[in-house]
């Protein structure tokens, strides 16, 4: 029998990073944002360190980003785990100081770049919804 | 200058213990065979120290990535200390060292034992865990949001500022390719290191790809070992045995966000180095040409090629001119650089190695590897992820 994939380790939620994690289950990528100057406040956090408000709660972005930079993983680190994967850094249309590690799905890894247009996805593991990013179509 | 209180401090005995993929000794063996060496090099007695001081802390757990702490060796060695102390939370792998420094600038101590101990070579062949940065259950604190990716090992997470520094300042793996040469030659005339077999271009061309653009040559390799150094007041440090070696300036600066993900513009590539290498230069007179030998952070080639730029030996995107074809930066060259092998061939002492390696240099003791040239200033850096720091010794 072949060995299945090992499951996403996954983090731990709390009042702070919830909508995160768990915004997938309406399709949406929810981003901490200060309701008193605008700005987006990531990783999720009580505080808005541009103007100190405490006024910050998650929105809906676009789910839509640019790939900051990523790797192609090739060592087969657990049996099961499906090489090749790309490991990478998206940092979302809204603010490109506002970056998401995940997985690259959808492409063949050998053609992803520095700067490739991305937009999400969700896959449901336990009440997490992982945010995966996938190219733009067209 | 004087004022800083760095320059009242000096590095004034090492010692390692074996450096191994496969220890015979414990943890605990290892780490007393390190410090006791340290002491007696110093020409000091375990009565003088009167400080203790440890990176990361014990972790308390068989991952053999600190399996000593600060309070372990404290009733080991039944040392009576003003003042101890142990942790991660430091700007970079050296952070133990300047917290020893500002100990004893403060007046707390006169002679404080620093020391790294690891088990990662032996940890990893009783484990089956290959995951080594989330051991099951969910997933706490700052790497949280690398956890459902399978961002298993510091390989793969690494990985990503790589390849932007490749992107942002085109650095070619024919660079970071004579970096692992170099050290590799280094190693060869080192009998403290793991990995002694000299290799090639193709060699390293040859080696595994891991994770784009990381080989299996641009990695260090976990090792079982100890390496102690001790820091004396500099008053004290005249008296002691060796020339002295005193501290000139340290980095430890911390501007930009401490962060694996959110780390933004320049420093997605360059890390915490910029702020920690500025920290440096402004606390002395020197400049870059007055430094001998280098010991920089080579938990990955890229980090060591970082450095040179961070450092101020070349501008950034010269990485790849400076290094050319090794010359400059081997034994005989204008800036010797790991000249006892680096963490990727003698073993990855998370720095501490790398610290042993400069003072050695700098008394000449470094046998068939030792630099030729004239030698008065050292620099020894950290990297990887956030983690930076930097310091520089000046023999009196």
């Amino acid at each position: 029998m072949e060995p299945t994939a090992p499951p996403r380790p996954l983090p731990a939620l709390n009042d702070d990073n919830q909508a995160f994690w768990t915004g997938g289950s309406e399709g949406k990528l929810m981003i901490d944002r200060c309701g008193d100057c605008r700005a987006y406040v990531h990783p999720p956090t009580p505080f808005c360190p541009a103007c100190e408000s405490r006024n910050v709660a998650a929105e809906a972005v676009s789910g839509r980003g640019r790939i900051t930079t990523f790797t192609i993983n090739h060592k087969q680190w657990m049996p099961g785990l499906p090489v090749p994967y790309v490991l990478a850094l998206v940092e979302i249309d809204e603010d490109p100081t506002v970056r998401i590690p995940t997985n690259i799905v959808g492409i063949a890894p050998e053609k992803v770049a520095i700067d490739m247009p991305v937009e999400v996805l969700f896959e449901q593991v336990e009440e997490v919804f992982v945010p995966l990013f996938r190219p733009v179509e067209g | 200058m004087a004022h800083y209180g760095e320059k009242k401090v000096a590095v004034t005995g090492v010692g390692m213990s074996d450096i191994s993929r496969n220890a015979t000794k414990t943890p605990m063996a290892l780490t007393i065979d390190a410090c006791m060496q340290a002491i007696e090099d110093a020409g000091l007695k375990r009565s003088d120290i009167d400080g203790l001081s440890s990176y990361p802390g014990a972790d308390n757990n068989a991952s053999g990535f600190s399996p000593i702490g600060a309070p372990q060796l404290q009733d080991a060695l039944r040392l009576k200390v003003n003042w101890f102390s142990g942790g991660g939370e430091v700007p970079g792998q050296l952070g133990a060292v300047f917290n020893a420094i500002g100990a004893i600038a403060a007046g707390y101590c006169r002679h404080v034992l620093v020391f790294r101990t690891v088990y990662e070579a032996s940890a990893r062949k009783m484990s089956k865990q290959a995951n080594a940065l989330f051991d099951g259950g969910r997933a706490h604190g700052q790497l949280m949001n690398f956890a459902p990716y399978w961002a298993m090992t510091a390989s793969v997470q690494q990985a990503l500022y790589f390849q932007r520094f490749a992107h942002d300042y085109g650095l070619k793996p024919e660079t970071t390719g004579r970096i692992a040469i170099n050290n590799r030659r280094n190693a060869s005339l080192n009998p403290a290191a793991i990995y002694r077999k000299p290799i090639t271009l193709d060699d390293y061309f040859a080696s595994e790809i891991i994770a784009t653009p990381l080989r299996l040559f641009d990695c260090d390799v976990p090792c079982d070992g100890s390496v102690a150094v001790v820091l004396s007041h500099i008053d004290a440090a005249r008296d002691c045995r060796n020339p002295v070696l005193r501290v000139e300036a340290v980095g430890s600066a911390q501007k930009v966000r401490y962060s694996w993900d959110q780390i933004s513009g320049e420093a997605l590539a360059r890390q915490a180095t910029i702020s920690s290498s500025a920290m440096m230069w402004e606390r002395t007179d020197l400049k870059p040409s007055d430094v001998d030998i280098a010991q920089l952070y080579d938990g990955f080639t890229y980090h060591t090629a970082a450095w040179l730029s961070s450092a101020g030996f070349c501008k950034p995107g010269e990485e790849n001119d400076f290094v050319g074809d090794g010359s400059r930066i081997a034994l005989e060259g204008d800036l010797p650089i790991n000249t006892g092998g680096g963490q990727l061939s003698l073993g990855r002492m998370h720095a501490y190695g790398q610290l042993h390696e400069a003072a050695t240099q700098l008394w000449r003791r470094g046998g068939d590897r030792q630099v030729q040239k004239d030698l008065t200033v050292s620099i020894n850096t950290t990297a990887g992820g956030p983690l930076s720091g930097c310091m520089m010794l000046v023999r009196e």
